[in-house]
């Protein structure tokens, strides 16, 4: 049997390309205390902790939860650690909604983190493995061939992905926490930007941060002594398919689309395009914003680019798209999924201030990792099911 | 069958950190040749001290100056020091409760033998000759009480710390699969051998440990051709560390005509601008006498000059 | 709350040097066909799946990925992953049947040591800033251990030789086992010490392995397996990681989650003790009396894979329960250095 679970609270970090004034936990506790104050609960109210990371080499610290228990104020608690890919910070989320879920625990806390700057990103994504071809250019080099695969395919103009990029990194210029505040960006500086994995230029491309996010997730008694809103999870949803196989569609993946039409029905949505006011999507290059639409089943193949050219993402259209400005504006790569999470649940909550989408009540968090195989969703909303 | 071909992979960053305000006056302290220890909430002091008190969570209300001896609590011997540790010659691990302090350190104790360690006995620091603001500042202990006047060097405030480095460098020994490994030797033999999975009948290049969507070992050997069709890429402009081809150049999709999957890449022989999704391409291989058991036999593909693969050929390839 | 059971379980031969890759594909696709066989299931059947595995431990950034090979995930599953013991795995894949977003869950942890300086990469659990800059490794830090439990007169030399030859002679009816044979304590203490007070006997040999196992809901359970190791009590918890200011002769978050799983009476114990004074430790930790039988297999002591010891001793616990040889056991489940963290599963039959 499922436990009806909400979001109390969330917090998230400042996200720079280096934040050189805190350590490893005391990022992770940036996020934590702005969560467990946005809750309006302490570190004793919370029973089981969960921890979410990219790679550990991103740090150079293996399993980093065990050094951070103290920080975590989860000596004496359970403490969980998840990984999985770039997905991870979503896996994290619906591990953590789980133990409500499960009617395990009242109150659980998730965090997830990446302090990049530690290392290099792209040194640790493109390691080649003896015997192979050093052809690996971290993920720009991996995904950049589906990318123009999908303008092939589609049929979309060129210009998209330089409107998406436009999109986000203004509305990242009214989320005071991103790591990129570019409100002055225009298409002609995105499409004069330098071409780093052609198709992709620099201004479509994710930026490397350092960040942390934390979501206190509670059962109904935890919610209904809440003080301030919550944001209730409707429905979770997770699917993994391998890497590379005969068939294997890079473009719109069929784990993704599995995992969206698992999470609609639990949700009881049949229409998306007409039910989600808000959704915040996993876009580390601008192009995935069309491919996602597809994917997730808000446009048909083919057609979600429309939807971007028609404007309908931004704030304001018809689903708005990305209002925190997204992983093209912060990517502590660890932490961008649960960031998905948090974004689409401070929305229903109506607490995301300058970049909030008005009367948004239902609302999709969405990551994806690995190469584009791992997929977690969730689906929140201002009322419980049911209601 | 063939053992598995296995070769080194060596793991190595210098991992920058930043410190924040606890560690960052613990590593200041050291570069002055002072240990600081943090009082928690019970009152109780901890040296080296904690972020975050393990009872409350609390950041220390304040930090303390303890040591710079103290007395051995447990300890174990190392005869054969590894690579990185605090001495190269046989030492002690111990934990070591710094005068003024109510737990313990965990450092290096440089006794000399196993028999002269024992638990109770007195140690002190012994300074790394430069001292930068590092754990490794306190090069190790020593057996031996404070000498006088001996509670902190120079007082004055140094430049404050911020940031240590961190080499972390590990060997590892990679090791290719079954599959990988014959793969190799065709490599090595100016061969391009896939492998059918016996289920979906897909063609596989190069073979997987297991064919990815059945779960079963793929075993039915398939030679094929150095011919294909490139069914996507990118021109990577992008320089980085420990990037070992030159930019700009094209990573592809190569879909090897009898495969079933594509494999990634390099495309040259053309400007990078030339190259087309559904360009027919060929494997360049190296000279022969430069053959070994890697991937980097075939030096990279070049165009044929042949007409393009229609769309339809490759597309559900993508 | 939903009724949840171990039904099937598997593990591939531990060995000092496997030919698997790390992603361990080739350790994980036979114990797949076998665990899989031995319940009458497809892959199909699966509702969830989770693994446990290191990064650091194969060397690489996402070494999971690959090993979704060895499940033939397409049509995609609903998958997860934990960077922890196997164990910990069984943990989310418990809740997810408990949700009945499952009926049928498999978790899997998998480990290649061998590929890498094992007691040399687990320095690198410690703090970032404090300790792994210094490269104290996993065996010097148990022995720091062992030392404070000798000098308390906790436990002896001798008491700790007496584990290892017990699950030596235990592992000799262990297929898996990587260690097993007949010896005498008196031999065993005429050996040198590896990092004093610790001999080679004390320590977990070094190895490669993998671990799966089944869980079913209600019904199901019944129907799949004659006698389901029922789950009444799995928990877990973590002890701070500041090594000076815990008292390593004890393991409090052992104690507290055998505590809250009900480890009281159990006739069999699983402990995932990788080193001999540590079995002591957590047998005190737990309170098992000495009537408990303590690692039948052999225990961690005589084959521990990394990432898959732990869930091997839920395994090998539920297969006491499953073969009628219990009727009550515990599985139990360690991380960190000096039994940071740790996790108990209570299982037993059920007329």
């Amino acid at each position: 049997m499922k436990h009806q679970a909400a979001v109390l609270g969330v917090g998230q970090t400042r996200h720079r390309s280096r934040r050189a004034d805190v350590s490893i936990a005391g990022l992770c506790r940036e996020a934590v205390d702005r969560a467990l104050a946005d809750a309006g609960v302490g570190l004793a109210d919370i029973d089981a902790v969960v921890v979410g990371k990219a790679p550990d080499l991103f740090e150079g610290v293996m399993m980093p939860e065990l050094y951070l228990a103290d920080a975590l104020g989860a000596v004496g608690k359970p403490l969980l650690r998840v990984h999985t890919a770039g997905s991870v910070g979503g896996a994290t989320g619906i591990a953590a909604a789980s133990l409500v879920e499960a009617g395990r625990h009242q109150r659980v806390l998730a965090v997830a983190f990446e302090k990049q700057s530690e290392s290099n990103a792209m040194w640790a994504l493109s390691i080649a493995p003896p015997f192979s071809m050093p052809v690996l250019a971290g993920a720009g080099g991996y995904f950049a061939p589906h990318i123009r695969a999908y303008i092939r395919r589609s049929g979309a103009p060129a210009h998209i992905g330089a409107l998406v990029a436009v999109k986000d990194r203004r509305n990242g210029a009214l989320n005071p926490y991103a790591h990129l505040q570019q409100g002055d960006i225009t298409l002609d500086s995105v499409r004069s930007s330098p071409m780093l994995w052609d198709p992709v230029r620099y201004d479509e491309t994710c930026p490397s941060s350092d960040g942390a996010c934390a979501v206190v997730i509670g059962d109904v008694a935890a919610a209904r002594a809440s003080r301030g809103p919550v944001a209730w999870i409707r429905a979770t949803a997770m699917r993994t398919e391998p890497t590379m196989f005969s068939g294997k569609d890079h473009v719109n993946p069929r784990a993704g689309a599995d995992c969206a039409a698992a999470l609609w029905r639990e949700a009881g949505i049949t229409r998306p395009a007409d039910e989600i006011d808000v959704a915040e999507i996993y876009v580390p290059f601008s192009w995935f914003e069309p491919m996602w639409l597809e994917n997730l089943g808000f446009a048909e193949p083919g057609q979600g680019w429309r939807l971007t050219e028609a404007g309908e993402t931004q704030i304001g259209g018809r689903l708005p798209v990305n209002p925190s400005g997204g992983v093209l504006s912060s990517n502590p790569i660890g932490a961008s999924g649960l960031l998905r999470f948090a974004e689409a649940a401070l929305q229903v909550m109506g607490k995301a201030g300058a970049h909030q989408v008005d009367g948004a009540r239902t609302a999709l968090g969405h990551a994806y990792g690995g190469g584009s195989q791992y997929f977690s969703m969730w689906v929140v909303a201002s009322t419980p099911t049911g209601s | 069958m063939n053992q598995p071909l296995r070769a080194p992979l060596e793991i190595g960053f210098d991992y920058t950190r930043s410190l924040g305000p606890t560690l960052g006056q613990f590593m200041t302290a050291l570069a002055g040749r002072r240990v600081l220890g943090s009082r928690g909430a019970d009152g109780r002091v901890h040296a080296p001290p904690f972020e975050y008190d393990p009872l409350t969570s609390a950041p220390p209300a304040e930090l303390v100056q303890v040591g710079p001896a103290g007395t051995v609590t447990t300890w174990s011997w190392v005869a054969r020091p590894l690579a990185g540790q605090p001495l190269a010659h046989p030492f002690a691990w111990a934990l070591i409760r710094l005068d003024g302090a109510d737990t313990a350190m965990l450092h290096a104790v440089d006794a000399g033998s196993a028999a002269a360690m024992r638990t109770g006995m007195r140690v002190r620091v012994r300074w790394a000759e430069h001292t930068v603001g590092h754990i490794r500042d306190i090069a190790c202990f020593e057996p031996g009480d404070a000498p006088p006047g001996a509670a902190g060097g120079p007082t004055a405030a140094a430049e404050p710390v911020t940031m240590i480095t961190t080499p972390v460098r590990l060997a590892y020994e990679h090791t290719a699969s079954p599959a990988e490994t014959t793969y190799l030797h065709g490599l090595a033999n100016g061969r391009l051998l896939g492998q059918r999975c016996l289920v979906c009948r897909k063609v596989y290049l190069p073979p997987r440990g297991a064919c990815p969507t059945c779960g079963v070992p793929t075993t039915e050997e398939v030679a094929l051709p150095g011919t294909g069709i490139v069914t996507t890429f990118c021109v990577v402009n992008v320089p980085f560390t420990g990037q070992q081809v030159p930019t700009p150049y094209v990573a592809a999709a190569v879909l090897i005509d009898g495969a079933d999957i594509p494999f990634q890449h390099l495309i040259l022989g053309c400007e990078p601008g030339e190259v087309r999704m559904g360009m027919r391409v060929t494997a360049v291989w190296r000279p022969p006498e430069q053959w070994g058991t890697t991937s980097e036999n075939i030096s990279h593909f070049r165009p044929t000059g042949e007409p393009d693969a229609p769309y339809e050929r490759y597309a559900h390839h993508l | 709350m939903t009724d949840v059971a171990v039904i099937g379980f598997a593990q591939s031969p531990c060995v000092r040097r496997s030919d698997s890759t790390t992603s361990g594909v080739e350790m994980l696709v036979p114990i797949f066909q076998h665990v899989l066989a031995s319940t009458g299931l497809a892959k199909e059947d699966i509702g969830f799946w989770c693994s446990g595995s290191s990064d650091y431990l194969a060397g690489r950034a996402f070494s999971f990925v690959q090993a979704v090979d060895a499940i033939g995930a397409f049509p995609p599953v609903m998958e997860s992953h934990v960077e922890m013991d196997g164990a910990w795995a069984l943990y989310e894949a418990w809740l997810k049947v408990l949700t009945g977003e499952a009926q049928i869950a498999l978790a899997y942890g998998f480990g290649k040591s061998s590929a890498g300086d094992l007691r040399r990469v687990l320095a690198l659990q410690l703090d970032p800033y404090l300790h792994a800059p210094l490269w104290p490794d996993s065996v010097s830090i148990a022995a720091l251990q062992a030392r404070l439990g000798i000098e308390a007169g906790i436990w002896s030399e001798k008491e700790m030789a007496e584990v290892a030859a017990r699950s030596r002679a235990a592992a000799l009816t262990n297929p898996q086992a990587q260690v097993s044979g007949a010896v005498t304590v008196a031999d065993l203490l005429t050996a040198p010490y590896v990092a004093e007070p610790l001999r080679a006997h004390d320590c977990a040999p070094v190895g490669d392995g993998a671990a799966v196992a089944i869980l079913a809901a209600g019904d199901l359970a019944r129907e799949l397996c004659p006698r389901p190791a029922w789950i009444t009590g799995f928990e877990h918890r973590i002890d701070s990681a500041s090594l000076g200011a815990r008292d390593l002769a004890t393991a409090p978050s052992a104690t507290a989650a055998g505590r809250a799983a009900g480890a009281a009476g159990v006739e069999v114990a699983e402990l995932h003790a990788p080193f001999t004074h540590q079995e002591i430790l957590l047998r005190d930790a737990l309170g098992l009396e000495e009537s408990v039988r303590l690692n039948p297999s052999g225990g961690a002591l005589c084959g521990n894979p990394m990432f898959a010891a732990g869930l091997a001793r839920i395994g090998m616990a539920a297969g006491e329960i499953i073969s009628g040889r219990a009727s009550r056991v515990l599985g139990h489940a360690t991380s960190g250095p000096a039994l940071q963290q740790n996790l108990i599963c209570v299982m037993e039959a059920r007329p």
